[in-house]
């Protein structure tokens, strides 16, 4: 078996096939990088998965996660001044929870040199918008490089790395969640060790470190410059390449996957335009686009998200009086989602309605029209979840008039049917401080909002503290499961253990009863009758009020049972001839383990069914069988 | 030309591995290839989906709608819906048949899928369809295997053979584990 944690520290070149979120911790590695830091969050986690795979003694940089993108901002920020080059990376709203750091770094003499690596999401894949963190890359001058493939990550992370270091500055890496997952074979470099030098380098003279007041302006000013010498150093480097298909007239103008997305749709064009991809683009290399603009009648800027390269190439044809044609978004759908090769071929074929000639104007041949639609199937809840006893158990409690507010995490997914708990999401942290909002002026609707454990730590104890600081009467429901399950089992500040080894874990009770919180309940959640009991109480107190529900994840709990010898599966069985038929398995607690089939029947789906048992209790007809032993010669 | 195959099925079905598979035995004969996973929250019994591109005038690592020529399916909804967007007409398709029945399914909002509605959608997309089911495997994570096998036996993928998909799982797992996956792949490849 080959192994990525050998790979990624191997001395001599190679090539291997890898995604784009491990070909970045081969860069790292090269590039001498000392402190890495981050925060688990789609589409980053394997770049986590992939420096964890490196032994700890081997590692030639010390990483963490911290509690909070913002944390991990100044953590790599802070060895940045020591001297060690660093770098932080997250998922694209990371950079919000960041910001307040985020935007001050370009102020300051980093001299070791800071990476920033965002792992932006078009499309929202997983994330709750699909926000262009350009913008604020932009609003902190700080340069961006956006890589299109897993090779591109690999050598813009070392070309950013290198001029991080060189100018003393943040440099941002902008992948996106299919930069990040793509897979391909990158050809790696030597790596020639150096020696950790752990002389601590921070001098105030180096500085100023102090932006306060007018002291700010010489820093902007440095801040503004150094952005200007790297667009200097764009106009010659080799950041962008031009692709020559012999057309005068048609340019495209692109960057990051949408360049190879343009690629693909140009397969079957006509007449290919030339192409412009940009591998800086903050700032943008002002020669190589005049020039591209000058050699081009038309040129089509094809870009995911906002216009902000459009923007640049248009104020550069502005003010060098270029007699260009520029084709950027026109309708509200070239603002959304992912351009992928079919939605770069629709806004060409719209825009560009001759590129394709006739014969591709046709229905493509997918779009003939089948029945019956495939039934949507949304992600759910895993087998055994204690968050599913807990959304069962406590919407007993709940009156139909009664507001619960989400919060980021597994517990999210309660807002699906059958549960409905959870009517409002926003971010990480939010719920307290909108449940808040939402409990002023009435009594009559009682106001719940949900955490959990590793958002509790992340964001979640300002607005904590804001509820017992203005005496809001809210309830707030903990759900715990000792981990950052969504993303992949992160440890956290409650988990015992970080990354590298084993800490001591902070009670969720114990910080709540220190920050002043009275009413405290809990239980784990397969008591699913206590659960309901402790509800009702908290939600009659009129005050603030606590519950915490826990039950550790049982993905994360079965995947350990399943690797320990002498380990048994289990499963519950339905006892036909008990069963009443009330669905209440299958359609209100929700277990995916039960099947409703075409003759009413219900069967449990033997490749889910965990034997966690937790369901037993729910049936009113007591029809499902405690959970047994599956003998080991039994078919799945 | 190049050679897409779309790979479909559910979290925790095992996708990320017949994947990787696939990818490394098409790169050990000699392809040039890209691929992508999607999965979003797939860990939470979401849709998952795995894009793999074998030739030299491939960019994008996202197969275009319709241009499938070989999907593979571990779960009977998630190989319809592929049916549905991906497959090219006149391409196969092959699918494991296990059901994970999705939620509107659950709640009675949905019928649940017969294999007749897709193989009438097959026929009318031209489309070849391969049932797979191995009903002695104990191991549900190991149906990737029993596909894996069939993938070889029918050579359903172009210039990709035996030796190339042994060797894709020598590079990924080892010991027990690849003893057991050896031991399904190797059943299925004659079965």
């Amino acid at each position: 078996m080959k192994s990525m944690g050998e790979m990624l520290i191997r001395e001599v070149a190679f090539s291997e096939i890898v995604m784009g979120n491990t070909a970045l911790v081969r860069a790292m590695v090269e590039a001498g990088t000392r402190v890495v830091t981050s925060y688990p969050g789609s589409p980053t986690p394997e770049v986590a998965e992939a420096i964890g795979s490196i032994p700890p003694e081997k590692r030639p940089f010390y990483f963490e996660f911290s509690t909070n993108e913002k944390v991990a901002t100044e953590v790599a920020y802070g060895a940045g001044l020591n001297g060690h080059l660093s770098t932080v990376f997250f998922k694209s709203v990371g950079l919000n929870v960041a910001a307040d750091t985020f935007v001050q770094l370009s102020l300051m003499n980093i001299i070791g040199g800071m990476v920033v690596v965002l792992g932006d999401d078009p499309g929202a894949n997983s994330s709750q918008n699909e926000q262009d963190n350009r913008h604020l890359a932009m609003m902190a001058y700080v340069p961006v490089f956006e890589p299109s493939s897993p090779t591109e990550v690999y050598r813009y992370y070392k070309i950013a790395a290198q001029l991080a270091r060189d100018k003393a500055m943040p440099v941002i890496l902008r992948m996106t969640t299919h930069v990040c997952h793509a897979k391909e074979r990158v050809h790696f470099d030597a790596y020639r060790p150096s020696p950790l030098d752990p002389t601590p380098r921070f001098d105030p003279a180096n500085g100023p470190y102090i932006p306060i007041a007018s002291a700010v302006f010489p820093m902007k000013r440095r801040a503004l410059e150094r952005l200007q010498s790297i667009a200097a150093l764009a106009d010659d480097a080799d950041w962008h390449k031009f692709i020559d298909h012999g057309n005068s007239e048609l340019g495209i103008l692109t960057a990051g996957l949408p360049f190879l997305s343009a690629m693909d749709a140009l397969q079957s064009a006509s007449r290919k335009p030339d192409m412009l991809n940009l591998g800086l683009v903050y700032p943008i290399p002002r020669k190589a686009v005049a020039s591209f603009l000058k050699t081009h009648r038309r040129v089509h800027v094809i870009e995911e998200l906002d216009p902000i390269l459009e923007t640049a190439v248009r104020t550069i044809a502005q003010e060098e009086d270029i007699a260009v044609h520029i084709y950027g978004k026109t309708i509200t759908e070239d603002w959304i989602g992912e351009y992928t090769p079919d939605k770069v071929k629709r806004i060409l074929q719209r825009q560009w309605p001759d590129l394709y000639g006739e014969t591709l104007q046709e229905t493509p041949p997918h779009a003939t029209q089948i029945t019956p639609p495939v039934p949507a199937r949304p992600p759910q809840l895993c087998p055994g979840c204690g968050h599913r006893s807990a959304f069962y158990a406590i919407g007993k409690a709940l009156q139909e008039k009664d507001i619960t507010v989400a919060d980021i995490g597994c517990h999210t997914l309660g807002f699906l049917p059958p549960y409905r708990i959870g009517q409002a999401l926003m971010c990480m942290g939010a719920s307290t401080g909108i449940a808040s909002g939402l409990s002023l002026f009435q009594s009559e609707r009682k106001v719940i909002a949900f955490l959990g454990d590793s958002t509790l730590f992340h964001a979640g104890l300002p607005g904590i503290l804001n509820v017992l600081f203005n005496r809001h009467r809210i309830t707030l429901i903990v759900m715990e499961n000792g981990t950052t399950a969504m993303t992949g089992h992160q440890d956290h500040a409650g988990s015992g253990r970080n990354f590298n080894k084993p800490t001591d874990a902070v009670s969720i009770r114990n910080l709540l009863e220190g920050m002043g919180v009275q009413y405290i309940f809990e239980t784990d959640t397969y008591q699913q009758a206590v659960l309901t009991d402790l509800v009702r109480k908290a939600l009659d107190i009129d005050a603030f009020s606590v519950v915490i529900a826990r039950h550790p994840c049982m993905l994360k709990f079965m995947r350990e049972k399943r690797r320990k010898p002498g380990f048994q599966r289990m499963r519950v069985s339905i006892d036909a001839s008990v069963c009443r038929k009330l669905y209440e398995c299958v359609a209100r607690f929700g277990c995916p383990s039960f099947l409703r089939e075409a003759d009413g029947s219900v069967r449990i789906q033997t490749d889910l069914c965990i034997g966690d048992g937790s369901c037993v209790q729910t049936c009113p007809a007591g029809a499902i069988r405690k959970p047994e032993i599956v003998p080991s010669s039994e078919a799945s | 030309m190049g050679f897409n195959v779309y790979m479909c099925g559910v979290g925790g079905q095992g996708i990320g591995m017949l994947s990787e598979v696939l990818l490394r035995a098409a790169d050990h004969a000699g392809f040039r290839v890209k691929a992508v996973d999607t999965h979003g929250l797939a860990q939470r019994g979401g849709v998952v989906v795995s894009h793999l591109r074998i030739g030299d005038d491939v960019f994008s690592p996202l197969i275009p709608e319709g241009q499938a020529d070989l999907v593979i399916g571990l779960e009977i909804h998630e190989a319809f819906r592929a049916l549905q967007y991906m497959q090219k007409l006149g391409s196969t398709l092959l699918f494991y048949h296990a059901c994970w029945q999705p939620l509107p399914v659950r709640l009675g909002q949905d019928q649940p899928l017969g294999l007749e509605t897709i193989e009438d959608a097959a026929r009318e997309k031209r489309v070849r369809v391969f049932i797979v089911r191995d009903p002695k495997l104990t191991d549900s994570r190991m149906q990737n295997m029993v596909i894996l096998g069939q993938i070889d036996r029918l050579q359903m993928i172009p210039g990709i053979s035996k030796a190339h998909y042994l060797s894709a799982m020598e590079d990924l797992m080892e010991g027990g584990m690849l003893t057991e996956n050896r031991g399904v792949f190797d059943q299925n490849t004659t079965a």
